[in-house]
This record gives structure tokens, sequence and C-alpha cells, in this order.
């Protein structure tokens, strides 16, 4: 049995069910990110939890333990907040020691561990700092702290970088997976940004409209994507239209252009077509022996991106957008160009409806 | 580009101005005058002097003090849950806490009389004790309005639902989060709910006379009715009073956690649970 069980949970506010039937198991020292559009349930599963909220049906284990109706009070677990949610009243030191004082430690050992997490975090000469006098990212590190000072069984994090500056969010994500890896502390960290969950994540749950759509490592969720919304959400994916040729031998026809498909075609639609997904990394620009399938149209859009450049062009009335390396020695193409891209058919997935 | 120099405005602000500050000026002037041909605070000296007027502020501080306690412990509580658990039924909470503005307190002490009268199921108005108790609870009626309003200002400006989920989430149970997390920072707006309650309670004559109490207020009108000068001293002095505390309240409002020249609540107290 998995460390934290989430089995079939439902939670309707009224009569909006937001969570329709979530499963999850989570290891013990694992770190699961739930990653979704707003509004598909990521909070309230974690609120969940947590105990803030009751599921409507359902039940939750941690440790082998039901919690489903305890008291969040009596749970032991850490919680780290959007807002950083520090008590404005009191000090850095104070806000850590805050969940030890509770626990009944004595004055001695509260100190101790607080210096010990004051260490763990960077921030000792600001021990007698109050909120206020302190940036976001300094604050969300002694939150963080204050959740894990009293050693919880599980740290729940629900968008913790969001009101952070992109550069802290990367610095900040990296301590956060190091301090997690370094406690073995298992954690759900909930996000809505792909590249967040793809970076720090063991495991990712792509959910979507209540369900989780998607469990699975981030080499899966990215290049296995189980849905056609997983596979639109993560990264970016061109999906093609593509007629059915001949589904024995697995052929389709791209406009006029005749594919060849590595895998059986499983998924057709009624009308004899499929979907296919291509990342726009797929692409390449110059041939290339393993990209054995070149596709021809007109460049439509340049966007600078930085060390790439995303372009898109048209198909025969589709739109693909393809990536290439910002490299001056090469000759990209300018908009209103004809050009051709080449891409290996081994990168197409074949998406499920 | 310089603004040119506001006129008007200021015309305005100072002849506002003179119209306070005139009227206050005579009557210190006259508060002044009661020995004959001399500038004198024999009025101020003869007050202080008088055994009834200590005896009935000691009495007025004393019920206005215990106003505000019961008012704290009825109004942070009840604000912070309706924030919290009921914020649809919070309109209502706040009709009900404007009551007391439209209730006249002559209608308020009539409803207590024929409540709590001698031959009532609880005869409070019987005795010393019990109409002492009906007038407190008075003043915390007649300061409800504002005690609620300043405190459920200062629960705005902080996220309570948030703080609450964190304190939980830490292992604190609802009275330790109220007490250690919740309390100590509304306690600005605390504080100037409590120092308009005591500026309406303790020169109060209405509820106090009606209830036959020994109260400053009925003596302030009585002194006006007996007296020529000491009234106006008394005026002065309440006046003063009540611009020290609205400096007061000014400086617990803007006063941040951490500058320690007011003694922080929350360390003492921890200190006593651990005890
Ligand atoms: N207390 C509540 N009462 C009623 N509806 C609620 C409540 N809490 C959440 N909801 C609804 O449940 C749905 C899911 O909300 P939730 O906060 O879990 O989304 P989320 O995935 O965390 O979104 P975001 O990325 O915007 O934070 C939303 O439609 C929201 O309106
Ligand atoms: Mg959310």
């Amino acid at each position: 049995m998995s460390f934290v069980n989430i089995s079939n949970v439902v939670k309707s506010f009224g009569t909006n069910t937001v969570v329709k039937g979530f499963d999850l198991a989570v290891e013990k020292g694992e770190f699961v990110s739930f990653l979704g559009p707003s509004g598909c349930g990521k909070t309230t599963v974690l609120r969940m939890i947590v105990g803030f909220e009751t599921p409507s049906s359902g039940s939750i284990t941690i440790g082998g333990k039901d919690v489903t109706n305890v008291a969040p009070n009596k749970r032991n677990i850490g919680m780290v907040f959007q807002a950083y949610a520090l008590f404005p009243n009191m000090s850095v030191f104070d806000n850590i020691a805050f969940g030890l004082k509770i626990s009944g430690m004595t004055k001695q050992a509260v100190s101790a561990r607080v210096e010990e997490m004051l260490k763990l975090i960077g921030l000792t000469h600001l021990a007698n700092r109050f909120p206020y006098e302190m940036s976001g990212g300094q604050q969300q590190r002694v939150a963080l702290a204050r959740a894990l000072a009293p050693k919880p069984d599980v740290l729940l994090l629900d968008e913790p970088l969001s009101a952070l500056d992109a550069k802290i969010r990367v610095s900040l994500r990296e301590e956060i997976r190091d301090i997690q890896k370094k406690l073995g502390i298992t954690t759900v960290f909930v996000t809505h940004d792909q590249e967040e969950a793809l970076t720090i994540s063991d495991r990712i749950v792509v959910m979507n409209g209540g369900r989780a759509d998607q469990i699975g490592t981030p080499n899966q969720i990215y290049n296995k994507p189980a849905t056609r919304f997983v596979a639109g959400f993560v990264g970016t994916l061109n999906i093609i239209d593509a007629k059915v040729h001949n589904r024995d031998d697995g052929t389709v026809l791209i406009g006029s252009k005749k594919i060849q498909l590595n895998d059986p075609i499983e998924h057709v639609k009624p009308d004899g077509m499929v979907s296919l997904a291509l990342r726009p990394e797929a692409f390449s620009i110059v041939p290339d022996a393993a990209k054995d399938v070149s596709l021809d149209g007109t460049v439509t859009s340049i966007n600078f991106l930085g060390s790439v450049i995303r372009a898109v062009m048209d198909v025969e009335g589709r739109e693909i957008s393809f990536d290439m390396f910002n490299n001056p020695s090469l000759m990209l193409p300018d908009v209103g160009d004809k050009t051709s891209v080449y891409f290996a058919s081994s990168d197409i997935l074949a998406l499920p409806a | 580009m310089k603004k040119p120099f506001p006129i008007m405005p200021t015309l305005i602000a100072l002849m506002s101005a003179l119209y306070f500050l005139v009227p206050l000026y005579a009557t210190f002037l006259f508060s002044l005058k009661m020995t004959r041909g001399e500038y004198s605070f024999a009025s101020y000296r003869s007050v202080l002097n008088s055994s009834i007027f200590i005896d009935t502020i000691t009495f007025s501080t004393i019920a206005s003090l215990c106003a505000i306690v019961i008012g704290t412990v009825i109004i942070v509580p009840t604000a912070y849950w309706v924030r919290l658990k009921l914020p649809h039924i919070r309109p209502v909470i706040e009709f009900i806490s404007l009551l007391p503005l439209v209730v006249p307190p002559v209608v308020l002490v009539f409803g207590y009389i024929r409540v709590f009268g001698s031959n009532s199921w609880l005869p409070l108005a019987g005795s010393d004790q019990g109409t002492n108790l009906l007038l407190v609870f008075g003043y915390v009626v007649m300061s409800m309005p504002y005690m609620f309003r300043a405190v459920d200002n200062g629960m705005s400006v902080i996220d309570i639902k948030t703080l609450t989920e964190a304190a939980e989430s830490l292992g604190a149970s609802r009275i330790r989060t109220i007490a250690f997390v919740i309390f100590p920072n509304v306690r600005g707006a605390i504080m100037s709910g409590a120092f308009l309650t005591f500026s309406i309670s303790l020169g109060e004559f209405v509820l106090a006379s009606l209830l036959n109490r020994p109260a400053f207020g009925p003596y302030l009108v009585q002194l006006g009715q007996d007296r020529a000068y000491e009234p106006a001293a008394l005026a002065i002095m309440a006046f003063a009073f009540t611009w020290a505390c609205m400096a007061l309240m000014q400086l617990f409002a803007v006063k941040k956690p951490g500058s320690r020249w007011f003694p922080r609540l929350s360390i003492k107290l921890y200190k006593k649970v651990e005890a």
C-alpha cells in the first residue's frame, strides 16, 4: 500500500461537482505534481488531503491511517500557500517556531529546530525580520521552513511560485526540490506551469475537469500523452488531421503526401480520419538521414523565442509549427518563403480520438 | 510646473477651523475666570478636588472598560467567524450592528427595564450590581456599530482565511488561532474600537441617568445646572481627553509589529501557555 492513497474521491459544492472520482497513490518520499488548467480542481484535491475540505465521497489514507474525516490540525501535514500566509505579527523566528511550540517542545528544542530550518533555507541572518520586511522569495522560503519545521508526514504546496518573478521562480523551484530530496519528504505540488512540473517532479498528475487524465513520469507525460488533452496541454503540439490511406499497412495521407506510420492505426474516426500529433521540435529544416518524411509549405510567421525560433507554415491549408535553432550560420527562412521540413515517422503520435 | 497656492481651499479650511476654535477658546477663557479679576485654574482645582467628580469618573471609567472587554470578546470572534465561514450573512450582521444608531438609548433603556425589571424572570434592575451590568451591556450595544466596523475593517486587511488555514495545518486549535494569530493582527483595529467605545460611554447621559447610576454623564449635567465656571473647565478637560484618545488611536493604528515600544502580547501569552 502506498503512503498516501486517494481513492475515488468526489467533491461537490452544491450541485457543482468539481472533483469527479479522483484516484492517486503517492509513494513515500515521492514528489508528485498536479498539473492542469485553471478550475480543474487541483486546489480542491489538495485541500481535501490537508483537510480544509471534506470529500463528498471516497477516502484518503496517509501512512495506512484513514484521515478522510480527521481535522486539519490533527493530520500533521505541512502546507505552503501561493500568498505565503506568514503570520504578519511574528518574526521569521516566531513564524517557524509556531508549529513547534504547539507540539509542546521545550524552548531549547524549538530554538535548535528553528536554527536548523533557517540554515536549510539559508536565511539565518534574517531570523528577526518581520514578513513585511522581506521579499516574496524570502517570505516563501520562510513559509516552506515553517511548514517543514514540525516534521510533517506530507508536504503540500499550492502554486507556491506563482507570485514570484521568473528568475526567482526557477531558482526557488530547484531549492524546493533539493530540500525535498534531502529530507525525503512526500510532496504534492500544484502548478499550472508545465515546465515547472516537468522539471521537478517524480510523477505528474495531469488533471482535466476534475479527473486525472494521466499519471506518469515527466517523460511519459511528454512523450506518450494518454489523451488528446494531455498532448495539447503539455508542451506545444501540432495536431494534424490525416486521412487513412490503408489501415492494414499503416499508411495515411497528409493532404496529398503519403506517410507510413510506425504503429498500427487504432483510433480511426467515422469519417476515415486520424489525428496525428507532432512536437515542433521534431522538425528540422535541413534533410537528415533519420528524418524520413518531408512536408512542403509556405512560412506564415516567425516567432523569436531566444535560443529557438518558432515558425508556422501552411501545408495545404494546415498550420504546422516547427522549431529552428537560432543558429546564425544557418539560412533561416523568412515569412512568405517556400520551404520544406523533415521529420521521422517514428516521432508521430497517433492520438486517441 | 508648480501649482499655484490653493487660496480658496486654505480659506475654507481656516474658516472651519475658526468655527471650532473660537468657541473652544472662549470656553477656555471663561473657565479661567473663576477668581474675580485674574486668570487662574481655580475652577479646574475645584473640579479635581470634588470627591463626586473622582467617584463618578472612576465609576464611568470602570464601566467603559468593562464594556470594551465584553464588546471585544463578543465582536472579535463574531466578525472572525462571519468572515471565515458565513461570508454571505455579513450584510445581515452589518445591519444588526448598525441598529443601535437607529434605536435611541431611551428606547433601549426602557426595553431593559421592562425585560429585566424587578418582577421579571431575570430581575437585574432590582439590584445595584444588576443595574450596573445593564449599564455595561447598554454601552456594549451602543458602541457596537463602531466596534464591529473597526474590527471588521481590520480583518479585511489581512487574509483571515489563509492565515487560519496556515495555523491549522501547523496543528493550532481554533482558540489558539484566534488568540495568537488573528487577535494580534487586528489589535490596532480593536484599539480603535475600544477608544471609540470609551469616549462614547465615558460621558454617556441617558442610560446612566435613567438607570440611576452614579456615572460621569449625569454628574456633568448636574454640574452644568448648579455651577458656572466648573462646567467650562470640565468641557475643556473632556475635550483634551478626547483628543488624547484620538492620538493614542492613531498611534496604535500605524504601529507595525516589531517596533518594541509596545510590549508584544503574543510572546507573553506564549510564556504563560508554556509555564
Ligand atoms: N468553496 C467553494 N465553493 C464553491 N465552488 C468552489 C469552491 N472552491 C472551489 N470551487 C470551484 O471548484 C472548481 C475547482 O476549483 P479549484 O480551486 O480546485 O481549481 P484549481 O485547479 O486550483 O484552479 P486554479 O489553477 O485557478 O487555482 C472551480 O470551478 C471553483 O469555482
Ligand atoms: Mg488552485
